[in-house]
C-alpha cells in the first residue's frame, strides 16, 4: 500500500522550511503518523515533502505562570514532562488517552492539532466528501453518521475533529504560535479551526506554508488540583473518542470560582461549553450545579439519524467529569 | 492472462531520485540508498532482509512492525525512513540469541504468550520498551500494550509475561 513517491527535503532551519513550504504541491511532515496514512490511501499526494521534525522547536518550558510547548515536541515527551504533569495534568491526561505508546513516541503536538478527521467518508476515497473533494457532497449526513458531530455542522459536512489534546488545550485557553514567511502571529486555539461551509470544509485557518511553532498556556496552573479528561470510546484503549470532556474547576471556600469545560467528538473543532461554565461559577459544587452544567452542554445539539445517543452521553460525561473533580458525588 | 504495462510517462517523470540514508540496526551500520517515500518497515524488511519485523495492517493499528529507535518504540510502517537518518534501531534480530534469550522472550515461552507468532516480534519490542517505562500495575501493562494486537488472543498471557519480568 503506497501512493506516488515524492521529493524529500529535510529542513534544518525554520526560514528554509517556510520558504519551501509555500510552494505548490509541498506539504510539511513532522511525526508522519497521520500523513503516512493519508498518503498510503491516496488522500495526500504531495510532490514535495518538507520534513520539519529536526527543526529546533521541541523545547518545553515553564516560567512566570506560562507553559510553552514547542510544536515539534513528541506527545510522549510532553505527557512525561514534570512541568506538564505538575502544572497542567489535564494536558498529560488527554495525551495519555490518545493513540498508543508507539504513536505517542512519534506524533508531534503540531501534527496532532492538524490531524485530519476520522470520518469514514473522508477517509475512503470515492465516497462523497466535501472536505476531501469540495462540491462532492456529504455522504455521512444521510449515511453512516453514528460518529458525526452534534454542533457546528453545515449541510455539507458533519465531521468531528479527533484530537484529544485540542480539547484539553481549548479548555485551558491555549494560544497557538504560527510562523509564516511574513512573520509570526498568535491565535486562540479554536481559531485554528474553521466551521464547514455548505460545499467546502477546510480544516484549518492556516495558509499554505504556515508552521505551528509553539503552544502557550497562560495563567491556568490554578486548575491543576481539579482537572480531568474523560474520554468515552468504543473500546477501553487506542480508540478515538465517541464523546470526551475536558473539565477544570477552581473551588474556594465551598464555591466554584472558575470553571472550564470543552467537549470532543461532538463538533468540527474542540467545543467550548461556555454556557455550562457560566452556570457553575458562583455556585456550590454539587448535584444541582453539575446537572445544570450538563443540561446546558447539550443545548443546541442537532442530531442526525444515528448519533442522537451522543446527546445524553455528553450530558452524562459533563456531569461525571465534574463529579470526579468537584469533591462531591 | 496478465498484461504488464510499462509505467506511464507521468509515473516515470514523478519518480524522484533515491536518497542516502545511514542507519545503525542492532549495532550494525548500514549506508544505503532509499526511495524518499519508503517506510522504515519496508527498508528494514525488503532492502536489508531483516524480516523478523512483521507487516500487519501497515496503517499503525496493529503494532506488528514495532521496532525501537533510540530505545523508544515506534510503528515502523508509519515511519518515513528518510526522517530516520542516523537513527539507532533495534529489531527483534537484535534481541537475545537462541542460547541466551532476553528475559522477556523466556517469559513469553513460559507463559505461552503466543500462538501463530506473527505479532510476537512486535509484542516483544513493545514490551521491552514498556518495561523501561516502569509500569506500576497490571492495568498499566494492559494499557501500555494496547498498541499491539494479537489475533490469536494471547493478550492475557502476554500481560502475564511482561508482569513477571516487571516483578509485578
Amino acid at each position: 500500500m503506497s501512493g506516488p513517491s515524492f521529493q524529500y527535503i529535510g529542513a534544518t532551519r525554520l526560514d528554509d522550511a517556510l520558504a519551501q513550504g509555500a510552494r505548490h504541491g509541498a506539504t510539511y511532515v513532522a511525526g508522519g503518523t497521520d500523513f503516512m496514512q493519508l498518503w498510503k490511501t491516496g488522500l495526500a499526494a504531495p510532490k514535495t515533502v518538507i520534513d520539519i521534525c529536526r527543526l529546533p522547536l521541541a523545547e518545553i518550558s515553564y516560567a512566570g505562570n506560562m507553559l510553552s510547548l514547542g510544536a515539534l515536541s513528541r506527545l510522549s515527551d510532553v505527557a512525561a514532562h514534570p512541568d506538564v504533569k505538575i502544572h497542567h495534568p489535564l494536558i498529560a491526561d488527554a495525551i495519555l488517552a490518545s493513540a498508543s505508546g508507539q504513536l505517542r513516541n512519534m506524533a508531534t503536538l503540531g501534527g496532532n492539532l492538524l490531524q485530519r478527521t476520522r470520518c469514514p467518508y473522508f477517509r475512503s476515497a470515492g465516497l462523497a466528501c466535501n472536505k476531501r473533494a469540495p462540491g462532492s457532497g456529504c455522504g455521512a449526513r444521510d449515511g453512516e453518521n453514528r460518529h458525526a458531530a452534534l454542533f457546528g455542522t453545515s449541510s455539507g459536512c458533519v465531521a468531528t475533529h479527533a484530537s484529544d489534546l485540542a480539547v484539553a488545550l481549548a479548555a485551558l485557553d491555549a494560544e497557538i504560535v504560527v510562523a509564516s514567511a511574513a512573520g509570526e502571529r498568535r491565535l486562540r486555539l479554536p481559531d485554528l479551526y474553521l466551521l464547514p461551509a455548505p460545499t467546502t470544509a477546510p480544516d484549518s485557518s492556516l495558509a499554505d506554508g504556515d508552521v505551528i511553532t509553539a503552544i502557550s498556556i497562560h495563567d491556568a496552573c490554578r486548575f491543576a488540583p481539579r482537572s480531568t479528561y474523560l474520554k468515552i470510546r468504543d473500546r477501553a484503549s487506542f480508540e478515538f473518542a465517541v464523546v470526551s470532556v475536558a473539565a477544570a474547576l477552581q473551588i474556594e471556600d465551598g464555591v466554584i470560582t472558575a470553571a472550564r469545560l470543552a467537549a470532543g467528538g461532538v463538533a468540527p473543532l474542540p467545543w467550548r461549553l461556555h454556557g455550562s461554565e457560566a452556570a457553575l461559577v458562583g455556585r456550590a459544587p454539587g448535584k444541582a450545579a453539575f446537572a445544570a452544567a450538563g443540561d446546558l452542554a447539550i443545548e443546541g445539539a442537532t442530531p442526525l439519524a444515528k448519533n442522537a445517543f451522543k446527546i445524553p452521553l455528553l450530558r452524562s460525561a459533563v456531569i461525571r467529569a465534574l463529579q470526579t473533580i468537584g469533591g462531591v458525588s | 492472462m496478465t498484461v504488464t504495462q510499462p509505467p506511464s510517462h507521468d509515473a516515470r517523470e514523478r519518480t524522484p531520485p533515491r536518497i542516502a540514508l545511514s542507519l545503525t540496526i542492532n549495532a550494525m551500520r548500514y549506508e544505503i540508498e532509499i526511495s524518499p517515500s519508503a517506510t522504515l518497515l519496508d527498508v528494514i524488511r525488503d532492502q536489508l532482509g531483516l524480516t523478523g519485523t512483521k507487516k500487519g495492517c501497515d496503517m499503525g493499528g496493529c503494532g506488528a512492525c514495532t521496532v525501537l529507535v533510540a530505545g523508544r518504540r515506534v510503528v515502523s510502517c508509519l515511519a518515513l525512513a528518510a526522517s530516520f537518518d542516523d537513527a539507532v534501531v533495534t529489531t527483534i534480530e537484535g534481541v537475545g540469541t537462541a542460547d541466551h534469550l532476553h528475559p522477556l522472550q523466556a517469559a513469553f515461552i513460559r507463559h505461552d504468550a503466543l500462538q501463530c507468532g506473527y505479532c510476537t516480534s512486535g509484542q516483544i519490542l513493545s514490551g521491552i520498551a514498556l518495561l523501561s517505562e516502569n509500569p506500576g500495575s497490571i492495568a498499566e501493562i494492559r494499557e501500555g500494550m494496547s498498541g499491539n494486537l494479537c489475533r490469536c488472543g494471547a493478550h492475557p498471557n502476554i500481560v502475564a509475561a511482561i508482569a513477571e519480568v516487571a516483578g509485578l
